[in-house]
Protein backbone atom coordinates (compact mmCIF):
# COMPACT_ATOMS: atom_id res chain seq x y z
CA UNK A 1 0.00 0.00 0.00
CA UNK A 2 0.88 3.63 -0.84
CA UNK A 3 1.42 6.75 1.34
CA UNK A 4 -0.90 8.51 -1.26
CA UNK A 5 -3.53 5.58 -0.50
CA UNK A 6 -3.64 6.06 2.78
CA UNK A 7 -3.62 9.82 2.83
CA UNK A 8 -6.83 9.41 0.73
CA UNK A 9 -8.23 6.69 3.24
CA UNK A 10 -7.03 8.93 6.03
CA UNK A 11 -8.83 11.76 5.19
CA UNK A 12 -12.20 9.93 5.06
CA UNK A 13 -11.41 8.35 8.61
CA UNK A 14 -10.77 11.81 9.90
CA UNK A 15 -13.65 13.47 7.95
CA UNK A 16 -16.56 12.50 10.78
CA UNK A 17 -14.29 14.83 13.63
CA UNK A 18 -13.62 17.84 11.89
CA UNK A 19 -15.85 19.98 12.10
CA UNK A 20 -14.88 22.41 9.45
CA UNK A 21 -15.56 20.42 6.20
CA UNK A 22 -14.12 22.95 3.82
CA UNK A 23 -10.63 22.74 5.38
CA UNK A 24 -10.92 18.84 4.26
CA UNK A 25 -11.08 20.30 0.35
CA UNK A 26 -7.28 21.77 1.15
CA UNK A 27 -6.11 19.24 2.99
CA UNK A 28 -2.11 19.37 3.32
CA UNK A 29 0.39 16.60 4.39
CA UNK A 30 1.32 19.98 6.63
CA UNK A 31 -2.01 20.41 8.45
CA UNK A 32 -1.91 19.79 12.39
CA UNK A 33 -5.12 17.34 13.32
CA UNK A 34 -5.73 19.61 16.42
CA UNK A 35 -4.49 22.80 15.95
CA UNK A 36 -4.94 23.57 11.99
CA UNK A 37 -8.17 20.64 11.83
CA UNK A 38 -9.64 21.54 14.77
CA UNK A 39 -10.37 17.99 15.90
CA UNK A 40 -11.11 17.89 19.44
CA UNK A 41 -7.89 16.18 21.54
CA UNK A 42 -10.61 13.57 23.25
CA UNK A 43 -11.09 12.36 19.06
CA UNK A 44 -7.33 11.34 18.70
CA UNK A 45 -8.02 8.59 20.39
CA UNK A 46 -11.56 7.38 18.55
CA UNK A 47 -8.87 8.32 14.61
CA UNK A 48 -6.72 5.60 16.41
CA UNK A 49 -8.63 3.04 17.14
CA UNK A 50 -10.45 3.63 13.36
CA UNK A 51 -7.25 3.86 11.75
CA UNK A 52 -6.53 0.17 13.68
CA UNK A 53 -9.69 -0.78 12.63
CA UNK A 54 -9.29 -0.05 9.18
CA UNK A 55 -5.28 -1.02 8.54
CA UNK A 56 -5.50 -4.22 11.39
CA UNK A 57 -2.69 -2.81 12.68
CA UNK A 58 -2.11 -1.78 16.55
CA UNK A 59 -0.73 2.01 17.83
CA UNK A 60 0.99 2.17 20.79
CA UNK A 61 0.64 5.13 22.56
CA UNK A 62 3.87 6.17 22.08
CA UNK A 63 3.28 6.09 18.24
CA UNK A 64 -0.01 8.49 18.85
CA UNK A 65 2.04 11.01 21.06
CA UNK A 66 4.03 10.96 17.00
CA UNK A 67 0.95 11.43 15.50
CA UNK A 68 0.54 15.19 15.36
CA UNK A 69 0.58 16.13 11.31
CA UNK A 70 -1.19 14.42 8.67
CA UNK A 71 1.82 13.36 7.55
CA UNK A 72 3.32 12.04 10.71
CA UNK A 73 0.17 9.80 10.83
CA UNK A 74 0.27 8.44 7.17
CA UNK A 75 4.48 7.37 8.54
CA UNK A 76 2.66 5.43 11.39
CA UNK A 77 0.57 3.55 9.37
CA UNK A 78 2.57 3.12 6.70
CA UNK A 79 5.35 1.63 8.87
CA UNK A 80 2.86 -0.51 10.82
CA UNK A 81 1.40 -1.70 7.78
CA UNK A 82 4.81 -2.61 6.42
CA UNK A 83 5.70 -4.68 9.79
CA UNK A 84 2.53 -7.07 9.04
CA UNK B 1 -39.82 10.64 19.74
CA UNK B 2 -42.14 8.67 21.07
CA UNK B 3 -42.46 5.01 20.42
CA UNK B 4 -45.76 5.38 18.17
CA UNK B 5 -44.11 8.21 16.58
CA UNK B 6 -41.41 10.47 15.60
CA UNK B 7 -42.12 14.40 15.90
CA UNK B 8 -45.35 15.79 17.05
CA UNK B 9 -47.16 15.93 14.07
CA UNK B 10 -46.88 12.25 13.80
CA UNK B 11 -47.44 12.05 17.42
CA UNK B 12 -50.51 14.00 17.44
CA UNK B 13 -51.97 11.94 14.49
CA UNK B 14 -50.76 9.08 16.19
CA UNK B 15 -52.74 9.97 19.69
CA UNK B 16 -55.89 10.65 17.45
CA UNK B 17 -56.04 7.11 15.64
CA UNK B 18 -54.85 5.13 18.82
CA UNK B 19 -51.52 3.96 17.41
CA UNK B 20 -49.49 1.76 18.84
CA UNK B 21 -46.14 1.15 19.13
CA UNK B 22 -45.38 -1.37 21.14
CA UNK B 23 -43.60 -4.61 19.14
CA UNK B 24 -41.95 -8.25 20.27
CA UNK B 25 -38.37 -8.21 21.04
CA UNK B 26 -36.59 -11.53 20.18
CA UNK B 27 -33.72 -10.65 21.88
CA UNK B 28 -35.93 -10.73 25.00
CA UNK B 29 -37.10 -14.08 24.34
CA UNK B 30 -33.78 -15.39 23.94
CA UNK B 31 -32.74 -14.22 27.06
CA UNK B 32 -35.84 -15.69 28.80
CA UNK B 33 -37.27 -12.39 29.65
CA UNK B 34 -41.13 -12.56 30.78
CA UNK B 35 -42.17 -9.63 28.85
CA UNK B 36 -40.33 -10.15 25.45
CA UNK B 37 -42.35 -6.67 24.14
CA UNK B 38 -41.49 -2.74 24.48
CA UNK B 39 -41.89 0.42 22.95
CA UNK B 40 -38.98 1.90 21.27
CA UNK B 41 -38.80 4.78 18.65
CA UNK B 42 -38.65 3.63 14.88
CA UNK B 43 -36.33 6.73 14.08
CA UNK B 44 -34.40 6.27 10.93
CA UNK B 45 -31.34 7.64 9.52
CA UNK B 46 -32.61 9.68 7.13
CA UNK B 47 -34.84 11.85 10.03
CA UNK B 48 -31.37 12.11 11.93
CA UNK B 49 -29.42 13.15 8.85
CA UNK B 50 -32.22 16.70 9.34
CA UNK B 51 -30.62 17.49 12.60
CA UNK B 52 -27.46 15.47 12.85
CA UNK B 53 -24.18 16.04 11.73
CA UNK B 54 -22.28 13.02 10.36
CA UNK B 55 -20.34 13.11 13.76
CA UNK B 56 -23.73 12.36 15.97
CA UNK B 57 -25.16 10.67 12.62
CA UNK B 58 -22.39 7.79 12.37
CA UNK B 59 -20.90 8.01 15.88
CA UNK B 60 -23.88 8.56 18.48
CA UNK B 61 -24.46 5.45 20.21
CA UNK B 62 -26.55 6.23 23.43
CA UNK B 63 -30.71 6.01 21.96
CA UNK B 64 -31.81 7.82 25.29
CA UNK B 65 -28.98 10.63 24.25
CA UNK B 66 -30.25 10.50 20.12
CA UNK B 67 -33.77 10.73 21.68
CA UNK B 68 -33.38 13.43 23.40
CA UNK B 69 -30.77 15.51 20.86
CA UNK B 70 -33.77 15.07 18.05
CA UNK B 71 -36.74 16.14 20.76
CA UNK B 72 -34.61 18.86 22.23
CA UNK B 73 -33.98 20.21 18.49
CA UNK B 74 -37.52 19.54 17.50
CA UNK B 75 -38.43 21.60 20.40
CA UNK B 76 -36.77 24.49 20.24
CA UNK B 77 -37.11 24.59 16.74
CA UNK B 78 -40.53 24.22 16.82
CA UNK B 79 -40.58 28.02 19.83
CA UNK B 80 -39.08 29.24 16.52
CA UNK B 81 -35.74 29.67 18.13
CA UNK B 82 -32.44 29.59 15.94
CA UNK B 83 -29.31 28.55 17.15
CA UNK B 84 -25.55 30.12 15.56
CA UNK B 85 -22.83 27.43 15.29
CA UNK B 86 -20.36 29.86 16.97
CA UNK B 87 -22.50 31.88 19.63
CA UNK B 88 -23.35 31.54 22.67
CA UNK B 89 -27.14 31.80 24.68
CA UNK B 90 -26.28 33.12 28.01
CA UNK B 91 -29.89 33.66 28.26
CA UNK B 92 -31.33 30.22 27.72
CA UNK B 93 -30.70 26.97 29.56
CA UNK B 94 -32.38 23.76 29.36
CA UNK B 95 -33.00 21.07 31.86
CA UNK B 96 -32.63 17.14 29.77
CA UNK B 97 -33.33 14.56 32.85
CA UNK B 98 -32.41 10.96 32.40
CA UNK B 99 -33.16 7.89 33.96
CA UNK B 100 -31.01 4.76 33.40
CA UNK B 101 -28.45 6.06 30.17
CA UNK B 102 -25.45 4.19 31.33
CA UNK B 103 -27.93 0.89 30.90
CA UNK B 104 -29.10 1.62 27.37
CA UNK B 105 -28.51 -1.19 25.12
CA UNK B 106 -25.41 0.94 23.48
CA UNK B 107 -23.31 0.12 26.42
CA UNK B 108 -23.49 -3.55 25.40
CA UNK B 109 -19.90 -2.81 23.72
CA UNK B 110 -18.67 -0.62 26.86
CA UNK B 111 -19.17 -3.65 29.32
CA UNK B 112 -17.98 -6.24 26.96
CA UNK B 113 -14.86 -4.44 26.05
CA UNK B 114 -13.83 -3.76 29.27
CA UNK B 115 -14.43 -7.70 30.58
CA UNK B 116 -12.23 -8.70 27.81
CA UNK B 117 -9.53 -6.48 28.98
CA UNK B 118 -10.20 -3.97 26.02
CA UNK B 119 -10.58 -1.43 27.61
CA UNK B 120 -8.24 0.52 25.57
CA UNK B 121 -10.28 0.09 22.85
CA UNK B 122 -13.47 1.67 24.00
CA UNK B 123 -12.61 5.28 22.36
CA UNK B 124 -13.74 8.84 24.16
CA UNK B 125 -17.46 8.15 24.06
CA UNK B 126 -18.33 5.88 27.10
CA UNK B 127 -18.18 8.29 29.50
CA UNK B 128 -19.89 10.88 28.08
CA UNK B 129 -22.55 8.37 26.34
CA UNK B 130 -23.19 6.60 30.10
CA UNK B 131 -22.87 9.64 32.13
CA UNK B 132 -26.33 11.44 34.02
CA UNK B 133 -25.72 14.75 32.01
CA UNK B 134 -24.77 13.07 29.03
CA UNK B 135 -28.04 13.72 26.83
CA UNK B 136 -27.81 17.56 27.83
CA UNK B 137 -24.42 17.60 26.91
CA UNK B 138 -24.13 16.20 23.47
CA UNK B 139 -28.11 18.38 23.18
CA UNK B 140 -25.93 21.62 23.93
CA UNK B 141 -23.49 20.85 21.42
CA UNK B 142 -25.69 21.41 18.84
CA UNK B 143 -27.39 24.47 20.51
CA UNK B 144 -24.96 26.12 22.55
CA UNK B 145 -27.17 27.45 25.28
CA UNK B 146 -24.88 29.15 28.20
CA UNK B 147 -27.48 29.63 31.13
CA UNK B 148 -27.98 26.35 33.78
CA UNK B 149 -27.53 22.82 31.94
CA UNK B 150 -28.74 20.66 34.51
CA UNK B 151 -29.66 16.56 34.02
CA UNK B 152 -32.42 15.86 36.71
CA UNK B 153 -32.98 12.33 37.48
CA UNK B 154 -35.58 11.12 39.52
CA UNK B 155 -37.34 8.06 38.13
CA UNK B 156 -40.58 8.30 36.39
CA UNK B 157 -41.30 11.99 37.17
CA UNK B 158 -38.14 12.74 35.66
CA UNK B 159 -39.61 14.69 32.99
CA UNK B 160 -42.37 16.77 34.88
CA UNK B 161 -39.58 17.56 37.21
CA UNK B 162 -37.38 18.32 34.55
CA UNK B 163 -40.71 21.27 33.49
CA UNK B 164 -40.66 22.50 37.60
CA UNK B 165 -37.57 22.92 37.59
CA UNK B 166 -36.93 24.84 34.63
CA UNK B 167 -39.96 26.69 35.62
CA UNK B 168 -38.38 27.47 39.28
CA UNK B 169 -35.31 29.00 37.32
CA UNK B 170 -37.26 31.34 35.71
CA UNK B 171 -39.87 32.78 38.34
CA UNK B 172 -36.12 33.07 40.58
CA UNK B 173 -35.67 35.56 36.78
CA UNK B 174 -32.50 34.07 36.34
CA UNK B 175 -32.96 33.25 32.69
CA UNK B 176 -35.21 34.09 29.74
CA UNK B 177 -36.01 30.70 28.36
CA UNK B 178 -35.46 26.41 30.01
CA UNK B 179 -35.31 23.70 27.51
CA UNK B 180 -37.12 21.21 29.79
CA UNK B 181 -37.62 17.48 28.97
CA UNK B 182 -36.36 14.03 29.83
CA UNK B 183 -35.14 11.18 28.09
CA UNK B 184 -34.82 7.32 28.36
CA UNK B 185 -33.45 4.84 26.38
CA UNK B 186 -34.05 1.13 25.42
CA UNK B 187 -32.45 -2.76 25.61
CA UNK B 188 -31.82 -5.66 27.50
CA UNK B 189 -30.33 -4.19 30.63
CA UNK B 190 -32.99 -1.85 30.98
CA UNK B 191 -36.18 -4.30 30.14
CA UNK B 192 -34.50 -7.15 31.85
CA UNK B 193 -33.55 -5.16 35.39
CA UNK B 194 -37.21 -4.41 35.19
CA UNK B 195 -38.60 -7.71 34.39
CA UNK B 196 -36.99 -9.40 37.26
CA UNK B 197 -39.02 -7.12 39.51
CA UNK B 198 -41.84 -9.05 38.66
CA UNK B 199 -43.65 -5.94 37.57
CA UNK B 200 -43.93 -6.20 33.56
CA UNK B 201 -46.74 -7.58 31.32
CA UNK B 202 -45.88 -11.05 30.25
CA UNK B 203 -48.88 -12.17 28.99
CA UNK B 204 -49.22 -10.40 25.84
CA UNK B 205 -46.08 -11.88 24.15
CA UNK B 206 -48.00 -13.09 21.29
CA UNK B 207 -50.04 -9.84 20.71
CA UNK B 208 -47.96 -7.00 21.98
CA UNK B 209 -50.17 -4.23 20.96
CA UNK B 210 -52.70 -5.35 23.44
CA UNK B 211 -50.08 -5.62 26.03
CA UNK B 212 -50.45 -2.07 27.73
CA UNK B 213 -53.83 -1.84 29.47
CA UNK B 214 -53.89 1.40 31.99
CA UNK B 215 -56.99 0.83 33.97
CA UNK B 216 -58.19 -2.48 32.49
CA UNK B 217 -59.56 -5.31 34.32
CA UNK B 218 -57.20 -7.82 32.84
CA UNK B 219 -54.22 -5.45 33.48
CA UNK B 220 -50.95 -7.13 34.78
CA UNK B 221 -48.23 -5.02 34.66
CA UNK B 222 -46.54 -2.20 32.37
CA UNK B 223 -44.93 -2.32 29.11
CA UNK B 224 -41.24 -0.98 29.30
CA UNK B 225 -41.05 2.04 26.80
CA UNK B 226 -38.40 4.12 25.62
CA UNK B 227 -38.53 7.79 24.00
CA UNK B 228 -37.30 11.78 24.90
CA UNK B 229 -40.25 14.77 24.93
CA UNK B 230 -39.25 18.49 25.44
CA UNK B 231 -40.91 21.84 25.29
CA UNK B 232 -39.38 25.61 25.80
CA UNK B 233 -40.59 27.53 28.97
CA UNK B 234 -40.00 30.75 28.78
CA UNK B 235 -40.93 34.42 30.71
CA UNK B 236 -44.21 35.77 29.37
CA UNK B 237 -41.88 39.05 28.75
CA UNK B 238 -39.62 37.47 26.55
CA UNK B 239 -41.89 34.74 24.89
CA UNK B 240 -43.94 38.29 23.83
CA UNK B 241 -41.40 40.23 22.89
CA UNK B 242 -40.54 37.87 20.22
CA UNK B 243 -43.56 37.46 19.21
CA UNK B 244 -43.45 33.63 19.86
CA UNK B 245 -46.09 31.17 19.62
CA UNK B 246 -47.04 30.51 23.09
CA UNK B 247 -48.80 26.93 23.58
CA UNK B 248 -49.94 26.65 27.56
CA UNK B 249 -48.92 28.79 31.14
CA UNK B 250 -48.30 26.65 34.04
CA UNK B 251 -50.45 27.47 36.67
CA UNK B 252 -48.80 25.70 39.46
CA UNK B 253 -46.45 22.57 40.20
CA UNK B 254 -45.58 20.66 42.78
CA UNK B 255 -42.96 17.86 43.76
CA UNK B 256 -43.21 15.81 46.31
CA UNK B 257 -41.48 12.70 48.21
CA UNK B 258 -43.58 10.66 50.55
CA UNK B 259 -40.61 9.76 52.32
CA UNK B 260 -40.72 6.15 51.97
CA UNK B 261 -42.55 5.54 54.79
CA UNK B 262 -46.19 5.20 55.57
CA UNK B 263 -47.03 3.17 53.21
CA UNK B 264 -44.58 4.98 50.83
CA UNK B 265 -41.70 2.61 50.09
CA UNK B 266 -39.12 2.27 46.66
CA UNK B 267 -41.74 1.09 44.22
CA UNK B 268 -45.13 1.80 46.57
CA UNK B 269 -46.34 5.22 46.86
CA UNK B 270 -47.49 7.09 50.14
CA UNK B 271 -50.80 7.97 49.74
CA UNK B 272 -51.10 10.96 51.98
CA UNK B 273 -47.86 12.57 49.73
CA UNK B 274 -49.43 11.83 46.48
CA UNK B 275 -53.10 13.80 47.61
CA UNK B 276 -50.63 16.56 49.02
CA UNK B 277 -48.85 16.49 45.68
CA UNK B 278 -51.78 17.26 43.44
CA UNK B 279 -53.52 19.87 45.66
CA UNK B 280 -50.33 21.68 46.31
CA UNK B 281 -49.91 21.98 42.60
CA UNK B 282 -53.74 23.14 42.25
CA UNK B 283 -53.23 25.44 45.37
CA UNK B 284 -50.54 27.51 43.60
CA UNK B 285 -52.18 27.51 39.95
CA UNK B 286 -55.40 28.55 42.14
CA UNK B 287 -57.35 26.03 40.03
CA UNK B 288 -60.76 24.91 41.77
CA UNK B 289 -61.26 21.07 40.85
CA UNK B 290 -64.38 21.87 38.90
CA UNK B 291 -61.94 24.18 36.56
CA UNK B 292 -59.82 21.05 35.31
CA UNK B 293 -60.58 19.46 31.57
CA UNK B 294 -58.53 16.69 32.04
CA UNK B 295 -56.28 14.90 34.22
CA UNK B 296 -53.36 13.15 32.41
CA UNK B 297 -52.45 10.33 34.41
CA UNK B 298 -49.46 8.38 35.44
CA UNK B 299 -52.11 5.11 35.30
CA UNK B 300 -48.92 2.74 34.09
CA UNK B 301 -51.19 -0.77 33.96
CA UNK B 302 -50.29 -2.33 37.21
CA UNK B 303 -52.52 -2.74 40.07
CA UNK B 304 -51.65 0.67 41.23
CA UNK B 305 -53.54 2.31 38.57
CA UNK B 306 -57.21 2.29 41.00
CA UNK B 307 -55.18 3.34 43.92
CA UNK B 308 -53.46 6.31 41.47
CA UNK B 309 -57.79 7.15 40.81
CA UNK B 310 -58.89 7.07 44.37
CA UNK B 311 -55.94 9.35 44.96
CA UNK B 312 -57.08 12.27 42.09
CA UNK B 313 -60.83 11.92 43.84
CA UNK B 314 -59.26 12.87 47.26
CA UNK B 315 -57.19 15.66 45.92
CA UNK B 316 -60.20 17.15 43.49
CA UNK B 317 -62.82 16.76 46.40
CA UNK B 318 -64.25 13.65 46.18
CA UNK B 319 -67.20 14.45 44.71
CA UNK B 320 -67.84 11.26 41.94
CA UNK B 321 -69.71 13.26 39.75
CA UNK B 322 -67.38 16.13 38.86
CA UNK B 323 -64.90 13.93 38.10
CA UNK B 324 -62.82 15.37 34.61
CA UNK B 325 -61.57 13.41 31.90
CA UNK B 326 -58.34 11.05 32.52
CA UNK B 327 -56.78 9.56 30.30
CA UNK B 328 -52.77 8.54 29.47
CA UNK B 329 -50.86 7.84 26.03
CA UNK B 330 -49.37 4.54 27.71
CA UNK B 331 -51.67 2.00 26.21
CA UNK B 332 -50.20 3.46 22.69
CA UNK B 333 -46.08 3.95 24.38
CA UNK B 334 -45.81 1.91 27.25
CA UNK B 335 -44.13 3.42 30.24
CA UNK B 336 -41.45 5.33 28.92
CA UNK B 337 -40.05 5.19 32.45
CA UNK B 338 -38.12 8.53 32.64
CA UNK B 339 -39.16 9.62 29.58
CA UNK B 340 -42.42 9.35 30.05
CA UNK B 341 -42.98 12.76 32.11
CA UNK B 342 -41.97 14.90 29.22
CA UNK B 343 -43.44 12.56 26.20
CA UNK B 344 -47.15 12.83 28.22
CA UNK B 345 -46.49 17.02 28.74
CA UNK B 346 -46.37 16.92 24.95
CA UNK B 347 -49.28 15.11 24.58
CA UNK B 348 -51.59 17.21 27.00
CA UNK B 349 -50.25 20.20 25.18
CA UNK B 350 -50.56 18.87 22.18
CA UNK B 351 -54.63 17.79 23.12
CA UNK B 352 -54.99 21.21 24.38
CA UNK B 353 -53.63 22.89 21.42
CA UNK B 354 -55.62 20.98 19.10
CA UNK B 355 -58.90 20.32 21.38
CA UNK B 356 -59.29 16.70 21.01
CA UNK B 357 -58.69 14.02 24.36
CA UNK B 358 -57.48 10.75 22.88
CA UNK B 359 -58.67 7.34 23.84
CA UNK B 360 -57.79 4.86 26.61
CA UNK B 361 -57.14 1.69 24.53
CA UNK B 362 -56.94 -1.50 24.81
CA UNK B 363 -59.76 -1.34 27.60
CA UNK B 364 -61.78 -4.44 27.28
CA UNK B 365 -63.80 -3.92 31.00
CA UNK B 366 -62.14 -1.26 33.32
CA UNK B 367 -61.25 -2.35 36.91
CA UNK B 368 -63.95 -2.65 38.81
CA UNK B 369 -62.16 -0.44 41.16
CA UNK B 370 -62.05 2.08 39.35
CA UNK B 371 -65.62 2.30 38.55
CA UNK B 372 -67.01 2.52 42.04
CA UNK B 373 -64.96 5.53 42.00
CA UNK B 374 -65.62 7.77 38.77
CA UNK B 375 -68.00 6.93 36.38
CA UNK B 376 -67.07 5.24 33.08
CA UNK B 377 -67.49 8.06 30.72
CA UNK B 378 -64.84 9.73 32.11
CA UNK B 379 -62.24 7.37 30.97
CA UNK B 380 -62.56 7.82 26.93
CA UNK B 381 -61.80 4.86 25.00
CA UNK B 382 -61.41 6.66 22.22
CA UNK B 383 -60.87 10.21 21.03
CA UNK B 384 -63.15 12.58 21.82
CA UNK B 385 -63.42 16.28 20.35
CA UNK B 386 -63.15 18.90 23.16
CA UNK B 387 -61.55 21.91 24.30
CA UNK B 388 -58.82 21.95 27.50
CA UNK B 389 -58.49 24.91 28.86
CA UNK B 390 -57.57 23.60 31.95
CA UNK B 391 -55.10 20.23 32.68
CA UNK B 392 -53.47 18.45 35.43
CA UNK B 393 -50.43 16.03 35.05
CA UNK B 394 -49.13 14.43 37.38
CA UNK B 395 -46.17 11.45 37.34
CA UNK B 396 -45.10 8.83 40.41
CA UNK B 397 -41.97 7.55 40.36
CA UNK B 398 -39.63 4.79 42.73
CA UNK B 399 -37.90 6.23 45.79
CA UNK B 400 -41.89 7.32 46.85
CA UNK B 401 -41.50 10.27 44.12
CA UNK B 402 -44.54 12.57 42.95
CA UNK B 403 -44.56 15.60 40.71
CA UNK B 404 -47.73 17.94 39.67
CA UNK B 405 -48.11 20.56 37.43
CA UNK B 406 -51.36 22.38 35.87
CA UNK B 407 -51.42 23.95 32.55
CA UNK B 408 -54.06 26.25 31.24
CA UNK B 409 -54.33 27.19 27.18
CA UNK B 410 -52.47 30.24 26.34
CA UNK B 411 -55.87 32.37 25.05
CA UNK B 412 -54.13 34.22 22.88
CA UNK B 413 -52.61 31.99 21.27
Amino acid sequence: MDKDTIQEQLKEIIAVYVPDKEILGKLTLEHDLINDLKINSAHIVDIVLDIEEKYDIMIEDDAIMEMVTIDQAIEVIYGKVQEK
Amino acid sequence: MAPNAVGTADFEKALKEGRSGIRFFEESQSLNFRCQIAGKPLITEDYKARYFDDYYQNKLDNNAIIYACLAGFEAWENAGLIHHQNQIDFDSGMIIGSGALGLDGSNHAVFSKILAGNNKRLGSRAIPESMSSGAAAYLNKILGLGNRILSNSSACITGTESVLLGYEHLKLGKAKRMLCGSTEGDGIFIWGAFDAMRILTSDSNEDPTNGSRPMCDSSVGFVPGSGSGAMVLETLESAQSRGAKIYAEILGTYVNSGGLRDGGSMTAPNLNAVVQCMKNSLREAKVASNEIDLISGHLTGTKGDSTEIKNWKKALGGAQDKFPLINTPKSMIGHCIAGAGSIELVATLIQMEKSFVHGNYNIKKVNPDITAEIPLERIPMKTVHKKINTAIKANFGFGDLNCSIVLRKWKDG
